[in-house]
């Protein structure tokens, strides 16, 4: 009995919500690398292009609740994430045509891109402040709880609950969902073959008669998708905070790199390898000791390895091991 | 003279406009801006020493100054006796452990062949280390904290004047600049951006929640001053006297001696707070002075001329046998280290240590935005790029307010469109930013004073 509670435990407080987490930078990870291994710069304003999105998504769900229109038991803005979708590819594209185009057309390295980007980061994040304003937002409706962490404790009469939030639900099935269609996408059709094969080698698609301007308007609609969609997601399973997304872009890089830049597999794992990492290594195990230790031996600190304040630092120093060891991530991306 | 004339224009101009919101604002803010005109000044020569020199691109700014301003508590403030009594014992116990792990790890490094056992080694010795440590130091940090947590609850600094700080930040920002320098200088281009973005934060969080150090988020308050209190001077005989003879043509149109008093306590009130901030300028002004001829000569030196060569072809630079890995560390370094001197320099004018003030937002990009608008490579350019943008930065506000007031004119008062556009005029700075530096990286890549580089 005793084991099965230090397993709910577990399941409770790192197991889901790691994995919910994990799902979102995943998703953002995704869009980084993508963004990297297509358009070859690191676009800082990542954080604030999922806010732009996640804005667009409020807006729409607010007028749709203001019609009267919603989900039933799902929250009304899964009904508004497609039209902020269509919105945010726009969006995307217009930057694009006005900003990185003629960088693009010129060869500019890397890095003035990724200094372009920075304007765009500054530009976006404005925008995003002037309409809906800096302050927390919550815009999740219908219902909350799939079990909650009394009901469980009832129905298994186990001393620990395992509460599952909708929203954590909903966070993983639609990222594994995204992310399976974005894989069959890349690997399976023809446009997403032909994006592979202009990252692995821009000159030699050239030559083989794929269409640059094509690949990058693809790149953005699907960078549209990703940051509209991993934007909204956080949103709901946490808020909408604009200075939150902003500071989320760290993680999410980390994300990225760790998986191996320029690899959308390997950002994907790479999500959950931080997202894991800086759950395990700042919970304290001290009730888990005391469910499966006998009590004689029972700790007395918290067993943390590491307080909570350290969490942004767990992955930023394993980004900074990998840099070190594995230059190219664990699932090796591009060489650097 | 005709060389300098742009210099000198765009100079002219940034200081006019200082002037101009000394005349229609006041004294006060203008004075204010100037001064952290001058701060953003040093900071943006450090990222330029960096980036305009040697192409290295560093994102980590905001934890070189948050170092400087570490460097400002610990050498300003008195050392806390108690706290020392309680757990300093300890924690200097810590520090040598830290250093003798460092040997350690560098003794194993030097006498054992690289193999997948070393690694495994090395690992174990920093976990363990890291156990040694926090086991030795829990408790004491525990009774550092909790000696009179609401003022103190930290060891203290030395109780030096906080002038030296400037100099022991810019040792701060450059110990730490080696370590990364060491750990990312290899990395490529975006790559290096990324990774000192990340262990800025890191040194960000240290900071922050390390409580026995600098009281973390409780912030450190009240830091001692290297010019005269308003307060004291407000008392003082010459300088009132010196207020009333500035003043004595206004003071002699008012005949009542009541209100020729009043008149004159309101100046001095006035003139005192103006007063301060003028010798803080006069110290900003040395510093940047001195910075300025220092890496004025250095980019015309033989050293200069070897970054230059080094940035625009670093494997040609190799190839004529200059040690490219070297001068790279050490360019980084000397970059850092002053932006580290600004950190403290800017610690010292608020006289208040706000770790969680320090945002990538405000201490990294925007002092990019700084360098790269005002041209990279150029010292002047990097100076008035400080200037400009933190001009920019401070006017913001009232510029988007009359924009707002100008195109929305036609609508009533309370529509609420321009209650809404009013109330988040601060954000219009950050747009104003981004479109600067959209635009000047369009048409103006080389920003407002492009490097030029004389052959002598």
């Amino acid at each position: 009995m005793d084991f099965l509670n230090a397993i709910i435990l577990l399941l409770n407080y790192i197991f889901v919500p790691a994995l919910t987490y994990g799902s979102q930078l995943a998703l953002g990870a995704i869009f980084v690398t993508l963004i990297y291994g297509i358009l070859r710069f690191a676009n800082f304003a990542t954080g604030d292009m999922m806010a732009f999105g996640t804005m667009v998504t409020i807006l729409i769900t607010w007028y749709f609740q203001s019609l009267g229109i919603s989900l039933g038991v799902l929250p009304t803005a899964l009904l508004a994430i497609p039209f902020a979708i269509i919105f945010m590819i726009g969006y995307m594209l217009f930057i694009d045509q006005f900003v990185f185009r003629y960088y693009r057309v010129n060869k500019s390295p890397p890095v003035q891109l990724a200094m372009v980007s920075i304007g765009v980061m500054f530009v976006t994040q404005a925008v995003v402040r002037i309409i809906i304003g800096p302050s927390d937002r919550r815009f999740f409706d219908g219902e909350k709880f799939i079990i909650k962490a009394g009901e469980f404790k009832e129905m298994t009469g186990l001393n620990e609950g395992l509460a599952i939030k909708s929203s954590q639900v909903l966070t993983i099935f639609v990222t594994l969902l995204l992310v399976s269609i974005l894989f069959w996408f890349l690997n399976k059709t023809k446009t997403g073959k032909s994006m592979r094969a202009y990252s692995d080698n821009e000159d030699l698609a050239l030559l083989s008669g794929i269409d640059p301007k094509r690949v990058v308007m693809i790149t953005w609609i699907i960078a549209g998708i990703l940051a509209t969609i991993g934007g909204a997601l956080y949103g709901l399973d946490k808020s909408f905070k604009p200075f939150t997304y902003f500071n989320n872009m760290l993680p999410i890089f980390a994300a990225a790199i760790v998986g191996g830049i320029g690899n959308p597999f390997g950002a994907f794992l790479g999500g959950y390898v931080i997202a894991f990492s800086e759950i395990l290594l700042t919970y304290a195990y001290k009730k888990f000791f005391m469910y499966i230790l006998p009590e004689s031996m029972e700790p007395e600190t918290l067993v943390q390895l590491l307080s909570t304040d350290y969490k942004f630092a767990v992955s930023f120093s394993i980004l900074v091991i990998v840099l070190l060891y594995r230059p190219n991530g664990i699932f090796k991306g591009k060489v650097l | 003279m005709r060389k300098h004339l742009n210099v000198i224009a765009a100079y002219s101009i940034m200081l006019g406009l200082i002037i101009l919101v000394g005349i229609f604002q006041s004294w006060n803010v203008a004075l204010s801006i100037f001064n952290m005109c001058l701060i953003s000044a040093v900071m943006t020569m450090g990222a330029n020493v960096q980036w305009g020199y040697a192409g290295l691109i560093n994102f980590g700014l905001m934890g070189y100054a948050a170092l400087g301003g570490l460097a400002a508590v610990l050498i300003s403030v008195d050392p806390v006796q108690e706290a020392w009594a309680v757990g300093g014992f300890n924690i200097i116990i810590c520090l040598w452990l830290i250093v003798a792990m460092i040997f350690t790890i560098r003794f194993v490094l030097k006498n054992f062949k690289k193999s997948k056992i070393r690694t495994y080694g090395i690992a174990a010795i920093i976990i363990a280390g890291i156990v040694i440590i926090r086991i030795t130091s829990g408790p004491s940090i525990e009774a550092i904290e909790a000696v009179n947590p609401a003022t103190t609850g930290f060891l203290g600094g030395l109780g030096l004047p906080i002038i030296f700080s400037w100099i022991v930040g810019g040792f701060f920002a450059a110990g730490l600049a080696f370590i990364v320098g060491k750990v990312a200088l290899g990395l490529r281009a975006d790559y290096l951006a990324i990774a000192t973005l990340l262990i800025s934060e890191i040194v960000i969080a240290i900071i922050k929640h390390e409580d026995w150090l600098a009281r973390g988020v409780k912030n450190v308050i009240g830091l001692n001053r290297p010019v005269p209190y308003e307060v004291n001077l407000q008392t003082t005989e010459w300088f009132i006297n010196l207020v009333a003879k500035l003043n004595s043509g206004k003071l002699n149109f008012i005949s009542n001696v009541n209100d020729k008093q009043a008149a004159l306590n309101q100046m001095v009130i006035e003139g005192s707070s103006v007063f301060v901030k003028l010798c803080y300028s006069g110290l900003f002004l040395v510093v940047v002075i001195i910075l300025l001829i220092i890496t004025q000569k250095a980019l015309y030196s033989p050293w200069g001329r070897m970054m230059r060569a080094i940035r625009d072809n670093e494997e040609a630079a190799n190839a004529m046998g200059k040690n490219v890995v070297k001068q790279h560390l050490l360019i980084f370094i000397l970059g850092s280290a002053i932006v580290g001197i600004a950190g403290a320099m800017l610690v010292t004018q608020d006289g208040l240590f706000t770790p969680g003030s320090y945002r990538p937002m405000r201490y990294t990009f925007l002092i990019w935005v700084m360098v790269i608008v005002g041209g990279s490579g150029n010292n002047f350019g990097a100076i008035l790029g400080g200037f400009a943008v933190w001009f920019l930065w401070i006017e913001a506000a009232p510029i988007a307010l009359l924009l707002i007031n100008l195109f929305t004119a036609g609508l009533p008062e309370t529509h609420e469109l321009k209650i809404h556009l009013v109330e988040s005029v601060p954000y219009f700075r950050y747009l104003m930013m981004g479109m600067g530096l959209l635009l000047i990286m369009r048409y103006r890549p080389k920003g407002i004073l492009p490097e030029k580089i004389e052959i002598k």
